[in-house]
């Protein structure tokens, strides 16, 4: 019942943007366009005046978890019934390093590093991994055949094969058995103009502190996380592949 | 002599038998296929490390095989040796059976092989697989053309360019087989450009070894005469691929284990204690190069069909074996994303990454074994492959007057 509800809300507010959207074209196209901050409006393609990236700052990351458990509730990562361990999906994970020279140890979650060019969309025989105009890469749930190519492909070990039919979804995150799947940037927050479950997660935790992780536009030089890699610097995982992430590090 | 080709004689009660066998082990597959995809690969050994598991050690074995198949073929009219011409039917006929069987384990596996009409009709260009998808089509075309051309007598004059068209075709597709592999960047087994050749020369050796037992098999259920010239010929030619495959590994590991970065995965390979090595150096280096080799060489075995039959086992059992550590070694090995650090997540960073086949896997894999036999099994019955002698009168009447 609570999830019909939820996809009824779901459906209302979608009818509800689309309508509002409409009526916006139609009577002064200017001011709406012009008057959206970063999100784009529900009727317009997505296009490549933005770039979607995320800057974590791995100096702060105590390894608490928190940006894990808020990813597995937002796109319900959680409702296995048989998958053993190994088999279940991680969109996001906290990986814990330790430097073999200087015993130097430190935590950084790491999910889908949202490539400029992305080797799982390269391998995809079908079109399914796909990178949308703002940088952010995804599946198209309904043309992968999961073979299961872009999962040998990617590089950071971003990618889960759902290996069961999965029941009490969360209708923004429809996921598929026999299917496979990734962070998405948490898309649909992203086109409402929201920030990425993880981020709003991490920031919350350090509240008292400065933000830990950035979510924002790397094109426009003035955005929070322009500003901080302008300033502190930025690095990738494996940058030494090319792949310009956009997903940076600090710290690393 | 002139060579006669003939359907063989469907009656027999060992015909019927291995149609049922054949056919009992393709039900198998397909009830196990079913149970598979039913549940979703959680009742699999496979998991979110280990993505392509013991159906991908079958079907790129057959793939590979498939191609390597046609070669007999290839060398008969592509280089003209008219001793290999009466074999060109049956190797054009194994070429597409293999392929056929192997596709058919390698789609059966997809997580959703329901929607493979979407990979059929919608092709993302930069994808080795999509060209893959090209090229496996192309080859079923190519080859059963080149068979027309070879079976027909008002187009036999086409036959040579056909078999040209073929053999050009079947080098691309064994090279976009290893491609698969060669172009994955960031895993540490892969990524190595030598992979592409030492694939089509992997397709030599394995196709040769189905070839050489599929035909003894024939010859020997079916009464007709097959002899030493012929066998001869595929006994050296197998002895030359074995040890072409044993230089195209040797140089690979020489490589990595040249450089620093890769000795983990070389340790990883050929010296720990795990599965791999003991496959590596036991299935692929033990029995499927070094005692092969022998047995095709030594005096005491050479001129034996049982032991040269044996041989051609051991190449199969040993291209299973390399296939394996290739495959599930190459994932099992962590994924390096932070070089000079030791790792650990929830997510199975830096570890060694488990794999137990399932019987369900096997089963399908060995389904494409069937499928593959069975095709040319009712091949040769309903249409002329195979010659009715290959005594060394008929394949070689020059040599067989001087002697």
């Amino acid at each position: 019942m609570t999830t019909e509800n939820n996809i009824d809300a779901y459906r209302r507010k979608f009818v509800g943007g689309g309508l509002a959207a409409a009526a916006g074209i139609a009577i002064a196209p200017g001011v709406i366009l012009n008057s959206v901050a970063q999100a784009k409006p529900a009727d317009k393609p997505v296009d490549d005046s933005v770039r979607w990236g995320i800057l974590i700052d791995a100096n702060k990351c105590d390894g608490c978890n928190d940006c894990v458990t808020a990813c597995n509730e937002e796109h319900g990562l959680d409702n296995y019934t048989n998958s053993n361990e190994s088999q279940r999906t991680q969109y996001i994970r906290v990986v814990n390093l330790r430097d073999k020279a200087t015993g130097h140890e430190q935590a950084l979650p790491v999910m889908c590093q949202h490539c400029e060019t992305p080797p799982c969309v390269d391998v995809c025989p079908t079109g399914a991994s796909m990178r949308r105009a703002d940088g952010i890469v995804q599946v198209n749930m309904h043309i992968c055949i999961g073979c299961r190519y872009c999962m040998m492909a990617c590089p950071y070990k971003a990618r889960s094969f759902v290996h069961e039919a999965i029941t009490d979804q969360r209708p923004s995150s429809p996921r598929g058995k026999g299917c496979v799947e990734s962070c998405n940037m948490c898309v649909h927050r992203v086109d409402n103009d929201e920030q990425p479950a993880c981020v709003v997660a991490c920031n919350k935790h350090h509240a008292e502190d400065e933000p830990a992780m950035f979510f924002g536009d790397l094109r426009d030089e003035n955005s929070e996380i322009s500003k901080q890699l302008k300033k502190f610097g930025g690095k990738q995982i494996r940058a030494d592949l090319g792949l310009n992430t956009g997903v940076r590090y600090r710290g690393l | 002599m002139k060579v006669v080709f003939r359907e063989i004689d469907g009656n027999s009660k060992g015909f019927m038998a291995l149609l049922g066998v054949l056919g009992l082990l393709i039900a198998i597959a397909l009830g196990a296929t079913y149970y598979m995809e039913h549940n979703g690969h959680w009742v699999t050994g496979m998991n979110n490390q280990i993505v392509w598991g013991m159906p991908h050690v079958f079907a790129i074995f057959l793939i590979v095989a498939a191609s390597g198949a046609l070669n007999v073929a290839s060398i008969s009219s592509v280089f003209n040796r008219k001793i290999y011409k009466p074999l060109a039917r049956l190797s054009g006929l194994l070429a597409i059976a293999l392929l056929a069987g192997g596709l058919m384990v390698l789609v059966l596996d997809l997580g959703r092989p329901d929607r493979l009409i979407v990979a059929m009709t919608y092709y993302n260009f930069k994808s080795i697989f999509a060209w893959n998808i090209i090229l496996y089509n192309g080859f079923f075309a190519i080859v059963a053309v080149y068979l027309w051309t070879m079976m027909e007598r008002k187009v036999n004059k086409y036959s040579k360019p056909a078999g040209i068209a073929a053999f050009t075709w079947r080098l691309i597709l064994t090279t976009g087989t290893g491609s698969i592999f060669a172009f994955l960047v960031a895993r540490q087994a892969f990524d190595a450009a030598i992979l592409a050749p030492t694939f089509v020369i992997m397709s030599f050796s394995y196709g040769l070894a189905v070839f050489i037992l599929v035909l003894f098999a024939a010859y020997k259920w079916t009464g007709r005469p097959l002899g030493d010239v012929v066998v001869n010929r595929l006994k050296n030619l197998q002895g030359v691929f074995i040890a072409a495959v044993f230089y195209f590994f040797a140089v690979y590991h020489l490589t990595n284990l040249y450089a620093t970065e890769h000795h983990g995965i070389e340790s990883f390979i050929l010296s720990a204690d795990n599965i791999y090595s003991t496959l590596f150096w036991v299935g692929q280096i033990l029995i499927g190069t070094l005692i092969p080799f022998a047995l095709l060489f030594l005096p005491a075995t050479s001129k034996s069909r049982f032991w040269i039959g044996t041989a051609a086992v051991l190449v199969i059992i040993g291209g299973m074996a390399q296939m394996y550590v290739t495959l599930i070694g190459g994932q099992a090995y962590p994924l390096v994303l932070f070089p000079g650090y030791d790792v650990s997540s929830s997510f199975h960073d830096g570890v060694v990454n488990e794999y137990v086949p399932s019987l369900a896997e096997t089963l399908l894999g060995v389904g494409g074994f069937g499928v593959a036999l069975i095709a040319t099994t009712i091949g040769v019955r309903v249409l002329r492959f195979l010659p009715e002698s290959l005594a060394d009168s008929v394949v070689d009447p020059d040599h067989h007057k001087a002697a």
